[in-house]
C-alpha cells in the first residue's frame, strides 16, 4: 500500500509538468511571428479580406490568450488535438502512426545501445588500466562528443553509398506497395537509422558501467571475494552485474529525451517517416502549429513515461529502496 | 603453519609523470602462528595491521611490492598457492558489514551450499531466516556471526581476523572471541589483528607488538602481567599507558610509511636510545621465550 505512494507522488508531479509545458510551449507559439493568417496570406496572395476574416474566426485569432489556451487544452482532455494543416488529418491519427514507426526506430537503438554500452562498460572494468580499457575508453570519450548527424552521415557514405550495403533511407523501399513490404525489408531499412541513434548514448552508458564496476572492484566486498577466492571475473558475474545494473537501468530509462531528441536527426537524414522527422516539418517549412504543440506534449508524456518507469523499477530491484519504503 | 619472516611492503607511487618513488609500509616484519593458538597482532592505528593480513592472502593492490619470505607449513606461500589456500584452508574475518554485498542476500554469500549455511548458522545461534537477508537488515551481532560464518564456510586451517570487534557492545566482542578460542581450539590457528590490547590480552595465547610496520616484540599473553616481563621500550610504553596501568602517555608520535627512520623505528622516541639504534634496524633475538627487536632487551 505505501509502495504506492511515492508513485501517487510521481503522478502528481507529472501532471504538474505537464500543465507547465503545455502553458509555456503554447505561449511561445503565440508569440510566434506565425499565426494561421500570415501563412494562408503567403500562401494564397491576393486573398480577400472577407475570407481572412472567416480564417481569423475559424482559428480564433481575437480571442484572448487564455481563453484560446483554454480551449486548446479543453480539447487535448476531451482527444480532440485539433487537425494537422500539413497532412490535413487530426493531429492525434498523425502522432499515432508516425510514432509507431518510430518506436521501431526508437526501441531497436535503445536495446542496441543498452546491450552494448554494458557489456562494453563490463569489459573495459575487467580490463582496467590495460591497454585495451584505455582505448576503448578513449573511443567512448570521443563518440560521447560526435554529434548524431555527423555520424549518421558518415554512416550514410560508407555502408549506403560506398559499400552498398543498406538502403539510403526511407522506412520501406520506394514504389512498392504497403501489403508487399516484407519484415526483411523493415529491418533491412531499420538498421543504419538505429545504429546511428545507439551511438548516442551506448558510449555514455558504457563510460558510466565501467565506473561503477571500478568501484565494485575497489570495494570492501569484492576484497573479502577476493579473499574467499574469487577470480576477477567470478566477481563480475556474482557481484559486479547486480551491483551495476541498477545504475545502467535508470540511466536507460531516464534517457527517453536524448532518444527524442536524437531521434528528430537520425530521422531527418534517412528520411524515416517518423515522429522526429514530423517535429522539422511541423517546426519549420509548413509551420504546423496544432502537430508542433501535439508533438511537445506527447513527447513530454514520453520522457515522462520513461523516468517514471526508472523510478519504479529502481524502486522495485533494490531491496535497501524497497526497506526504506516499507 | 604460517611464518612470516623479514617482510617487507612497499607502494609504488607516481609524483606526476615520470617521477617513481616507493612508499614503505611494512619494514623488517617477524610473526609465526601456531596450531591451535590465538596470536594477537596489536598495534595502533596506521601501523599496517591491515596490509599484513592483505599480503598474506594476496589481495594487494597491483602496485605493491612485497620482500621477504612466507611459509606455509614450511612451503614458500607464493602466489599460486595463495590462490589455491584462498577461502579454504586460509581465510579472513573481515571488518564490518561493508565486506558483503548489499544486493545479495547473505546466506548465499556464505556458502552455495545450503546445508553448510544451515549448519553454520545452527552453530553461531543464527535462526534460518536470517539466510534470506540483506545486509543491511542485519543487526551488528548478527553481522559479526555472519562474517565469521563465511570464513569458516571452507574450514580453514589458518584464520585471519582483522578488527573483528569494534562496534560490538563488550558482550558481544568476548561472545565473538570465545568463537576464536573455538576455532584454535579445534586445532585450527588464528591471527587476529586488533587496536585492542586488553582485549588480546584477556583471548591471546600470544602477542606481536606493531610499531610503525614492523614488529618489534612477541610476547606470551602473561607476559602483559607485569611491565617487568615485557622486553622491547615500546611494550613497555604500551603497557603504561594501559588505563589501569597509569594512563601515562608517551611524547612523540609514530612515523608514517615514506618517513621511516633507517635504523630501529622506535628510536626517535625511545629513552635507552644510542648511537648504534639510530645505524641499522635490530635484529630479532629470542629472549625469556619470546622474541624482541631491541640492542637493549633483558
Amino acid at each position: 500500500m505505501s509502495k504506492l505512494k511515492p508513485i501517487a507522488v510521481y503522478i502528481a508531479r507529472g501532471i504538474t509538468l505537464l500543465l507547465a509545458v503545455s502553458i509555456c510551449s503554447f505561449i511561445l507559439a503565440s508569440a510566434s511571428p506565425i499565426n494561421p493568417e500570415t501563412r494562408y496570406r503567403l500562401s494564397h496572395p491576393g486573398v480577400s479580406d472577407e475570407k481572412v476574416a472567416q480564417m481569423r474566426d475559424y482559428w480564433g485569432i481575437d480571442e484572448p490568450p487564455v481563453q484560446r489556451y483554454l480551449g486548446w487544452l479543453g480539447g487535448i482532455l476531451r482527444g480532440d488535438w485539433g487537425k494537422s494543416t500539413s497532412y490535413r488529418q487530426p493531429v492525434l491519427d498523425v502522432i499515432g502512426v508516425r510514432f509507431k514507426t518510430s518506436l521501431a526506430l526508437m526501441l531497436t537503438a535503445w536495446t542496441l545501445s543498452g546491450l552494448f554500452g554494458f557489456g562494453i562498460g563490463s569489459l573495459m572494468a575487467v580490463f582496467r588500466g590495460r591497454p585495451l580499457d584505455r582505448i576503448v575508453k578513449r573511443v567512448c570519450l570521443f563518440m560521447c562528443s560526435i554529434p548524431t548527424f555527423w555520424i549518421g552521415l558518415v554512416f550514410l557514405a560508407v555502408f549506403a553509398a560506398m559499400l552498398g550495403w543498406f538502403p539510403f533511407g526511407l522506412a520501406v523501399p520506394a514504389g512498392v506497395p504497403p501489403e508487399q513490404v516484407t519484415l526483411g525489408q523493415r529491418i533491412h531499412h531499420l538498421i543504419l537509422p538505429a545504429l546511428t541513434l545507439s551511438f548516442l548514448s551506448f558510449s555514455n552508458l558504457a563510460l558510466h558501467t565501467r565506473e561503477k564496476l571500478i568501484d565494485v572492484y575497489d570495494s570492501d566486498f569484492a576484497l573479502f571475494a577476493r579473499a574467499r577466492g574469487e577470480s576477477d571475473t567470478k566477481i563480475l558475474f556474482r557481484h559486479g552485474i547486480r551491483n551495476a545494473l541498477i545504475p545502467a537501468i535508470t540511466m536507460q530509462f531516464g534517457s527517453f529525451a536524448e532518444l527524442f531528441g536524437g531521434s528528430v536527426f537520425a530521422e531527418n537524414i534517412f528520411s524515416y517517416p517518423g515522429l522526429g522527422a514530423a517535429v522539422s516539418v511541423a517546426g519549420t517549412g509548413a509551420t504546423d502549429i496544432p502537430l508542433f504543440l501535439g508533438i511537445v506534449m506527447f513527447s513530454a508524456c514520453f520522457i515522462f513515461a520513461g523516468n517514471l518507469i526508472a523510478n519504479i523499477l529502481t524502486n522495485l530491484i533494490d531491496p535497501r529502496t524497497k526497506e526504506a519504503a516499507r | 603453519m604460517l611464518d612470516v619472516k623479514n617482510l617487507s611492503l612497499s607502494f609504488r607511487m607516481y609524483d606526476g609523470a615520470f617521477r617513481r618513488r616507493d612508499l614503505k609500509v611494512i619494514a623488517n616484519l617477524n610473526v609465526s602462528v601456531r596450531e591451535g593458538e590465538i596470536l594477537a597482532v596489536a598495534g595502533s592505528s596506521g601501523s599496517g595491521k591491515s596490509l599484513l593480513a592483505h599480503a598474506i592472502l594476496g589481495v594487494l593492490p597491483k602496485n605493491a611490492i612485497l620482500e621477504g619470505e612466507m611459509l606455509w607449513f614450511g612451503k614458500p606461500l607464493d602466489a599460486a598457492l595463495q590462490k589455491k589456500l584462498r577461502g579454504h584452508q586460509l581465510a579472513l574475518v573481515p571488518q564490518s558489514v561493508t565486506y558483503l554485498d548489499p544486493l545479495m542476500r547473505v546466506g548465499r554469500q556464505i556458502s552455495k551450499e545450503k546445508e553448510t549455511v544451515k549448519e553454520l548458522f545452527g552453530r553461531y545461534h543464527l535462526q534460518d531466516e536470517v539466510a534470506r537477508r540483506f545486509p543491511h537488515e542485519l543487526s551488528g551481532g548478527m553481522t559479526r556471526r555472519i562474517l565469521i560464518s563465511a570464513a569458516l564456510a571452507g574450514e580453514p586451517k589458518v584464520v585471519i581476523a582483522d578488527e573483528p570487534t569494534p562496534g560490538l557492545s563488550p558482550h558481544l566482542a568476548e561472545h565473538a572471541m570465545k568463537h576464536f578460542r573455538e576455532i584454535a581450539d579445534s586445532g585450527s590457528a588464528v591471527l587476529l589483528i586488533t587496536h585492542d590490547i586488553d582485549l588480546a590480552v584477556r583471548f591471546a595465547d600470544r602477542i606481536a607488538v606493531f610499531y610503525a610496520g614492523t614488529t618489534v616484540e612477541t610476547a606470551n599473553a602473561s607476559d602483559f602481567a607485569d611491565e617487568s616481563l615485557l622486553r622491547h621500550p615500546y611494550s613497555r610504553a604500551l603497557w603504561r599507558a594501559m588505563p589501569q596501568n597509569g594512563f601515562s602517555p608517551t611524547d612523540g608520535t609514530q612515523p608514517y610509511a615514506g618517513s621511516l627512520p633507517a635504523g630501529c623505528l622506535y628510536a626517535p622516541r625511545c629513552a635507552m636510545r644510542t648511537p648504534e639504534c639510530v645505524s641499522a634496524p635490530p635484529e630479532p633475538r629470542d629472549i625469556r621465550g619470546g622474541e624482541v627487536s631491541c640492542l637493549y632487551a633483558t
